[in-house]
C-alpha cells in the first residue's frame, strides 16, 4: 500500500489527468461495443484483441520507418476488412442466436487472434515511438506525454465524425432503424445483412484506431485483449446502450479509477482491479433493480 | 434377465480399476481425463441443467488447488518459508505427513469453495444470461490476478507442492493421484446421477426454461440456483486440489485459474458432449481429451490456434452436442416414442 496520493496533492492530479486521457481512449472502443451491441445484440468477447491486433499495425509501421501516427488512418482501413471477414465467416451464424452461442464463439475467436498475434509478432511487449515529447504543467510536477494528448485528440475527432456520420449519411440511418427494429426495417428495404456486416466492420476499425493510438501511448501485447473488453463492456453497461455523453464520462471515469487503483493497490492488481471493478457494478445494478422485482437484461 | 445398465456401469467400473496396471504409460493422462470429467459434469449441472452458463467455475477449481496445497504444507511446516524456497527441499514430509496432509487438504479444497459459492451465490445469481456469463469470467480472471500478487501462495514465481513421499523405492505416484481422481470421479457420478432422478433436476429445468414461471409456480428459485452452484463448486474444487498434487506445481495465471484453458474447456466439453445430458459431459470430455492430446503432441505450438477453431466450430454447427446428435439419429433408445407417419408428415413439410 502506497499513500503518497494523499501526501502529495500533485500525484492526485496526474492521476486525474492521465486517467482521463486514458478514459477517452477507452470510451473510443465502448463506443463500437455499443454500436453493436445495440444493432445486432452481439457481444464481442473478441474487441481487445481487434484493439490489439490494430495496435501491432501501426507498431509495423513503426518498424518500417513510417511515423506510427498514420497509424491511425491506415489501421481502421485494414480493420475494416478484417472485421468484414470474421463478420462473413462466423459471426453471421451466430448473429440470430442465443447470446451465450454469440458470446462463446467469439471468445473462440478470440483465443484464436490472441495466439496467431503471438505467432507473427512474438510475445514480447513493444510500443511505437512517436518520438512526440513531454508537456510539463505546475511546475514540472505534472508529466503529460504528448502522445497521451494527440490520441485523446484524435480519438474525440473519430467520435464526433462517427457520430455526424451516423446521423447524415444513408448507412447511418439504416443502421439505427436496424437497431431500432430489425424486422420492420427489412420490411421498408434495408438490406439488414449488408447493415450488421457495415456495423461490425466500423466496430472494428474504431478498433483499429484505439490499437493504433494505443500502441503509441502505451505498450502492446498480444494477450493484453481481455482487459480492454472487459473494460468497454463495464462502459457500456454503465451508461446505457446508444448514450454516447455516458459512455465518454463513464469512460473517464474508468481511466481515472484504474490510475488510483495503480498508485493505490500497487501495479500488479490493476488489471485485477478492473475486473472487480465490473463484479461489483453488476451486483450494485442486480440489488437496485431488484427491488423493483426486476433484473439487467 | 440382468439389468443391461448394471452390466455397462460395472464394466466401465471395473475397466477403471485396472487402467493403471494395463496402461502403466497413459496413467497421468487418465487421471487428468478423470478430472476433465469430473468438470465438465459440474459444469453442466449449472451451465446445462439450471441455464446459467458460467465462465468463472475455475473460480472454485484455483481455490481448490491452492487450498488443498497450503493445507498440506500449513499443517506442518511455516507456508511463507516453504513459497519463499521455492519448494526448495528444505522441509520433507514424511509419508504420513504427506497423507495426512493430503486428505485434510482435500476436505478443505473442496467444502471451502462450496461455501464461497453460497456467500457470494445470492448476489451474483442474481444476474441472468449474458451478464451472469461476463461477470463469472471477470470473476475467474480477477481471482487469478488477485492471486498472482498475494505473496504467502507465491505470487508470481508460483508454488510448489510438496513432492511425493519415495517408500523404499516404490514409485506409487502415479497410481496414488490416478485412484484419487478416479474415486473421485465414481462419487462424483453417482452424486450427479443420484440428483437428476430427483425432483431438485426438475426444478433446475424449469429454472433454466423460464425463470419467472418458475418463481410464479412458488419455486424458491434463488434458493435452488445456490444449492446448485454450491454443488457444483464442491466438486469443481476438489478436482482442483487434486489436480495440483498431480501436476507439482501451481501458478495463478497458467495453472489454478486458467481461464484460457481449463475455464474454456469445461465449457466446451459440456457442450461438445451434449448439454443438460448425464452421459454428455463424459463423452465430451473423453472426445475432448483425446482430441486435445492429439493436437498437443503433434501441432505442438499451434494447440491455441485449434482450440478456437475447435470452439468457433463447435458453437456454430453443433450447439446440441453428440447427445443431441444421437437423440435427433435414434429417438427410440431416449425413450422418445416415435409416430412413424407424423415423422414423415413433419419431413415432409419441411
Amino acid at each position: 500500500m502506497d499513500f503518497m496520493v494523499f501526501q502529495y496533492p500533485m500525484i492526485t492530479v496526474q492521476a486525474c489527468l492521465d486517467g482521463i486521457l486514458l478514459g477517452i481512449l477507452f470510451a473510443l472502443i465502448a463506443y463500437g461495443m455499443a454500436l453493436q451491441w445495440g444493432v445486432m445484440n452481439i457481444i464481442n468477447i473478441a474487441q481487445g484483441d481487434l484493439v490489439i491486433l490494430g495496435g501491432y499495425i501501426a507498431y509495423f509501421m513503426y518498424l518500417y520507418g513510417i511515423h506510427p501516427a498514420w497509424g491511425v488512418i491506415v489501421s481502421p482501413i485494414i480493420m475494416y476488412f478484417v472485421g468484414i471477414g470474421i463478420y462473413k465467416l462466423v459471426i453471421n451464424k451466430v448473429v440470430d442466436r442465443d447470446l451465450f452461442i454469440s458470446i462463446l464463439a467469439t471468445f473462440g475467436i478470440s483465443i484464436l487472434f490472441m495466439q496467431l498475434m503471438n505467432f507473427a509478432f512474438g510475445a514480447d511487449v513493444v510500443l511505437a515511438n512517436s518520438g512526440y515529447g513531454t508537456t510539463f504543467l505546475f511546475d514540472n510536477n505534472v508529466v503529460l506525454p504528448n502522445s497521451k494528448i494527440f490520441s485523446a485528440f484524435v480519438s474525440i475527432v473519430f467520435a464526433i465524425c462517427l457520430v455526424i456520420y451516423m446521423k447524415k449519411s444513408k448507412l447511418g440511418r439504416a443502421i439505427r432503424a436496424t437497431a431500432q427494429n430489425a424486422r420492420a426495417a427489412k420490411i421498408l428495404g434495408v438490406d439488414t445483412e449488408k447493415v450488421y456486416a457495415a456495423t461490425f466492420g466500423i466496430n472494428a476499425a474504431l478498433c483499429g484506431v484505439a490499437g493504433a493510438l494505443i500502441s503509441i501511448t502505451f505498450t502492446i501485447h498480444p494477450y493484453m485483449g481481455l482487459p480492454y473488453t472487459i473494460r468497454s463492456f463495464m462502459i457500456v453497461i454503465v451508461a446505457g446502450l446508444g448514450n454516447l455523453p455516458g459512455v465518454a464520462l463513464s469512460g473517464m471515469g474508468l481511466g481515472v479509477f484504474e490510475e488510483f487503483a495503480d498508485y493505490i493497490l500497487g501495479t500488479e492488481f490493476r488489471i485485477g482491479s478492473v475486473f472487480l471493478l465490473l463484479v461489483l457494478i453488476l451486483v450494485y445494478r442486480r440489488f437496485k433493480l431488484s427491488k423493483k422485482r426486476e433484473y439487467l437484461k | 434377465m440382468i439389468n443391461k445398465n448394471l452390466i455397462i456401469y460395472l464394466s466401465i467400473l471395473i475397466f477403471g480399476l485396472i487402467a493403471p496396471f494395463i496402461f502403466p504409460a497413459f496413467k497421468v493422462q487418465l487421471s487428468i481425463l478423470c478430472v476433465l470429467i469430473i468438470l465438465a459434469m459440474t459444469w453442466n449441472i449449472q451451465g446445462g441443467e439450471m441455464g446459467y452458463n458460467s465462465f468463472g467455475n475455475i473460480l472454485f477449481y484455483g481455490l481448490g488447488m491452492y487450498l488443498c496445497a497450503s493445507v498440506q504444507v500449513g499443517m506442518f511446516f511455516p507456508l511463507a518459508e516453504w513459497t519463499e524456497s521455492g519448494g526448495e527441499k528444505t522441509f520433507v514430509h514424511t509419508p504420513a505427513q504427506f497423507f495426512q496432509g493430503f486428505g485434510v487438504g482435500l476436505a478443505v479444497a473442496a467444502v471451502v469453495p462450496a461455501i464461497v459459492a453460497g456467500l457470494i451465490g445470492y448476489s451474483i445469481l442474481g444476474l441472468r444470461g449474458h451478464y451472469f456469463a461476463i461477470c463469472t469470467l471477470g470473476l475467474g480472471v480477477a481471482a487469478g490476478e488477485i492471486s498472482g500478487g498475494i505473496e504467502i501462495i507465491g505470487a508470481g514465481q508460483g508454488f510448489t507442492t510438496p513432492p511425493f513421499p519415495n517408500f523404499g523405492g516404490l514409485e506409487a505416484r502415479g497410481e496414488f493421484f490416478y485412484f484419487c481422481s478416479f474415486i473421485s470421479l465414481v462419487l462424483t457420478f453417482i452424486v450427479v446421477k443420484s440428483i437428476y432422478s430427483t425432483r431438485f433436476k426438475l426444478v433446475l429445468n424449469a429454472i433454466r426454461d423460464n425463470e419467472d414461471k418458475a418463481e410464479a409456480m412458488g419455486i424458491q428459485t434463488m434458493k435452488y440456483k445456490i444449492i446448485g452452484w454450491m454443488i457444483s463448486a464442491f466438486f469443481c474444487g476438489l478436482a482442483g486440489g487434486i489436480m495440483g498434487g498431480l501436476v507439482g506445481y501451481i501458478d495463478s495465471t497458467d495453472v489454478a485459474f486458467d481461464g484460457r484453458e481449463m475455464g474454456v474447456f469445461m465449457v466446451l466439453m459440456a457442450i461438445l458432449g451434449g448439454k443438460g445430458t448425464l452421459w454428455g459431459p463424459v463423452i465430451g470430455a473423453s472426445v475432448f481429451h483425446i482430441f486435445k492430446e492429439g493436437f498437443w503432441t503433434f501441432f505442438l505450438g499451434w494447440q491455441y490456434v485449434a482450440l478456437g477453431v475447435l470452439i468457433v466450430v463447435i458453437v456454430i454447427y453443433f450447439p446440441e452436442g453428440i447427445m443431441g446428435w444421437l437423440r435427433e439419429k435414434y429417438p427410440e433408445r431416449f425413450g422418445e416414442v416415435v409416430d412413424e407417419a407424423d415423422r414423415k408428415a413433419q419431413v415432409e413439410l419441411k
